[in-house]
């Protein structure tokens, strides 16, 4: 067994097949957590019908899902309308191939995880665009538009906030990344303030990206129907949805590894740790959703570019002379 | 001069060129509405977008028209009340009592003492629940249907199902109550209702606080602060009253400047002002109404007089009252502002059913600043200046 999983290829099928399985289960359920969690902070009682505590319900949502009639406007794109929904799962779900679980249970060990990461974020912006402009819907316009600007700018302050860690820990590679945490402390303590402003950024962007209030601008229920989904039916609708959840799955999962010290932990396993983590921050994104109001579109551009954007920038210089200087000293 | 400048621009009447669109300056027309999530009910606003900013809204109401009025004037005017109880549904007993207080003027009833502190009371109480759900729904404009707002939403409509609870033990109805008649009311007091009105109005007093809390954040200050602004003169030109007007600076509140019932004993009534005519205005002069009206119910549910709870004869037959020809009007304060109700009474053979009810819907005269305020904000905006105007679409359209 393990001098067959020494064989990357042979990893990869079998650690892409554990992740899809385990990220669909996950976020079947995170779903029903959800729901769960903002019914108790609502003063009510969430599902509860479906099985016991409503534990069945995700399976119960996929069933009507399937059922409904699978609609395509008239003046809609087809190809471009029915490719949309797939290549959102698909782009979310390829995020999952580089999340470093366990030093061992990665589906691809990539030198540069990191390129990879920001390059399928940066990608989602795609088929959003794609349905929206497809659906031939003036509200899905709208929220295109909104996507488009909102995913574009904030790949800015993601990609130099994510520069800290790695100028810190002088890899791309987030199994490298979480292995140096261990050795060298937690990236989000490793240096006062840096690492968490980092953080804070970082965790921002992917929540723009990913469409969660207080930045889920392009979807904006109140002003714009359903945005990019206003003309999807059942599964397809689904589909953008799981998306939605893998990617804010993902991303708590992401920020753990790369400023949380992922696997490191005393007493239990390594994976306990790092599902732990990840658990915590998605707790912490599910309790923003439900206790903040929605920006408008061009506050959340000003937040971008006037704040999240310069901080980075400020962080880079500060993080390498840092480096540099701790180098000097021999070593962090 | 562009397109947007052009439209935050003071523009003198926004209904000039009304349907005057010009494909080539490359506006998208946009249909906010009729059915649409945040158009509290059915409404629709026409915005012609550039970009996202608004250039010229323009509102057609009438979706939910039901002959209100017409039906009225078949009706004699013991009938009348369960009627126009569907008119502002956030808010059927003011439209019950606005009817009445027309009926009895018209008719020469005498209200009993008991009757009338009943019926500030009932006011004052349904204030509270109506401006619990203009919160409600207010936040969840701002905030979506599924995030904060939904928060806000589902805590201040289990504050409200408390009030209609209390309703239900005085009338036996949770919503259209059918309550108050021709010279007073039917339903009196039940034994122990006076402690539970200061049970459940204690507790959201206390709760009104968190929501505030909840509410006095960055975001909610950013979404709504400076964002449609109405300034006095519009808001007088356009017939704005209510919290609309009270926000924008005019200090004018039926309640203590035209009393009715038992206002005019009421010495130290708070009428909240504030200046800047902004949604965050508008939402300020509602939570210091909300915390006003707790406050004066506690007051009055203490000292109800003794004593019959109806003047006149019991109603035994629908056609029983006769009016002589005449005319009245009356308003009375709603939580939406002047509701009024004007009654052409025929005489004679035609004495026993209005000849002409003309009801003046507050929300009526609010969605009537949309062509004014709408162009120059986004649509993320608008939402929200359509939110802050509580409107309510059953007593716009009648």
């Amino acid at each position: 067994m393990s001098e067959l999983m020494l064989n990357p290829w042979i990893r990869a099928l079998f650690w892409g097949l554990v992740m899809i399985t385990g990220v669909m289960t996950v976020t079947a359920w995170s779903t029903w957590f959800e729901r769960k969690f903002a019914g108790r902070m609502q003063s009510r009682m969430g599902p509860t019908l479906v099985g016991p505590l409503g534990l069945l319900q995700p399976i119960a949502d996929a069933c009507k899902l399937l059922q409904k009639e699978d609609l395509v406007p008239d003046s809609a794109d087809r190809a471009l309308f029915n490719l949309a929904p797939v290549l959102t799962v698909g782009f979310a779900m390829g995020v999952a191939a580089v999340v470093p679980f366990t030093p061992t249970m990665l589906a691809a060990d990539l030198d540069v995880g990191v390129l990879w990461l920001l390059a399928l974020s940066g990608l989602m912006v795609f088929p959003t665009w794609m349905g929206s402009w497809a659906s031939n819907n003036k509200y899905s316009l709208i929220a295109a538009m909104r996507a488009v600007a909102q995913g574009i700018s904030y790949e800015v302050p993601m990609v130099l906030a994510i520069m800290v860690p790695v100028i810190m820990t002088g890899t791309l590679s987030l199994s490298d990344m979480v292995a140096d945490q261990q050795k060298n402390g937690w990236l989000i303590y490793r240096l006062p303030l840096t690492g968490l402003i980092a953080f804070v950024i970082f965790f921002l962007a992917s929540l723009a990206e990913a469409n969660r209030i207080p930045f889920d601008i392009p979807e904006a229920e109140s002003e714009l129907v359903a945005g990019p989904t206003t003309e999807y039916t059942g599964m397809k609708f689904g589909l953008f949805y799981m998306a939605e959840y893998i990617h804010t799955l993902l991303s708590s999962a992401i920020c753990a590894a790369v400023f949380f010290g992922g696997w490191d932990g005393p007493i239990a396993p390594g994976l306990h740790w790092m599902l732990l983590k990840s658990v915590i921050l998605f707790v912490f994104l599910t309790w923003v959703r439900w206790s903040f109001l929605r920006l408008r579109s061009d506050q959340l551009m000003n937040l971008c570019w006037k704040y999240a954007v310069p901080a980075t920038l400020a962080l880079i210089p500060v993080t390498a002379f840092y480096t540099v200087y701790a180098a000097g000293k021999g070593g962090v | 001069m562009t397109a947007i400048a052009r439209a935050r621009a003071p523009r003198p009447d926004p209904f000039l060129d009304i349907d005057s669109y010009d494909p080539e300056a490359d506006l998208m027309v946009m249909n906010l509405g009729p059915q649409h999530p945040s158009t509290h009910g059915v409404f629709r606003v026409l915005l012609y977008l550039d970009g996202e900013i608004i250039i010229k809204a323009v509102p057609y109401p009438g979706y939910l028209h039901r002959g209100v009025e017409k039906l009225c004037e078949k009706l004699t005017y013991a009938q009348i009340t369960p009627i126009v109880d569907k008119n502002d549904y956030v808010a059927p007993m003011l439209n019950e009592q606005a009817v009445n207080m027309a009926f009895e003027k018209m008719l020469g009833v005498e209200v009993p003492p008991r009757a009338l502190h009943m019926r500030t009371l009932l006011a004052e109480i349904q204030r509270v629940a109506s401006h619990l759900l203009w919160l409600g729904t207010f936040a969840m404009d701002l905030g979506g249907a599924l995030g904060g707002g939904t928060s806000v939403f589902m805590y201040c409509f289990r504050e409200r199902e408390a009030i209609l609870d209390l309703f239900e033990k005085l009338t036996g109805c949770r919503f259209h109550y059918n309550t108050h008649t021709v010279g007073g009311q039917r339903h009196d007091i039940p034994a122990g209702w006076a402690a539970e009105v200061h049970r459940v109005l204690g507790a959201i007093s206390d709760r009104i606080d968190e929501y505030e809390a909840m509410l006095s954040h960055p975001i909610f200050l950013k979404r709504t602060k400076g964002v449609g602004v109405i300034d006095a003169q519009l808001a007088l030109e356009l017939g704005l009253t209510g919290p609309l007007l009270r926000a924008s600076g005019v200090d004018h509140d039926l309640r203590r400047d035209a009393p009715y019932h038992i206002y005019d004993q009421i010495k130290d009534l708070k009428v909240a002002v504030e200046s800047d005519g902004d949604c965050l205005a508008r939402y300020k002069v509602r939570v210091v109404e909300l915390r006003e009206s707790i406050r004066i119910s506690r007051l009055l549910v203490d000292n109800v007089p003794e004593g019959p709870i109806c003047g006149g004869r019991p109603i035994k037959q629908p056609g029983q009252f006769k009016a002589k020809a005449g005319q009245v009007y009356v308003g009375i304060e709603t939580p939406r502002g002047e509701l009024g109700t004007y009654l052409i009474a025929g005489g004679g053979k035609m004495g026993d059913t209005p000849y002409r009810l003309k009801i003046r819907p507050p929300s009526l005269h609010a969605l009537a600043v949309v062509p004014y305020v709408f162009p120059g904000h986004s649509v993320s905006d608008a939402v929200a200046i359509l939110g802050s105007l509580d409107p309510i679409m059953g007593e716009v359209d009648r």
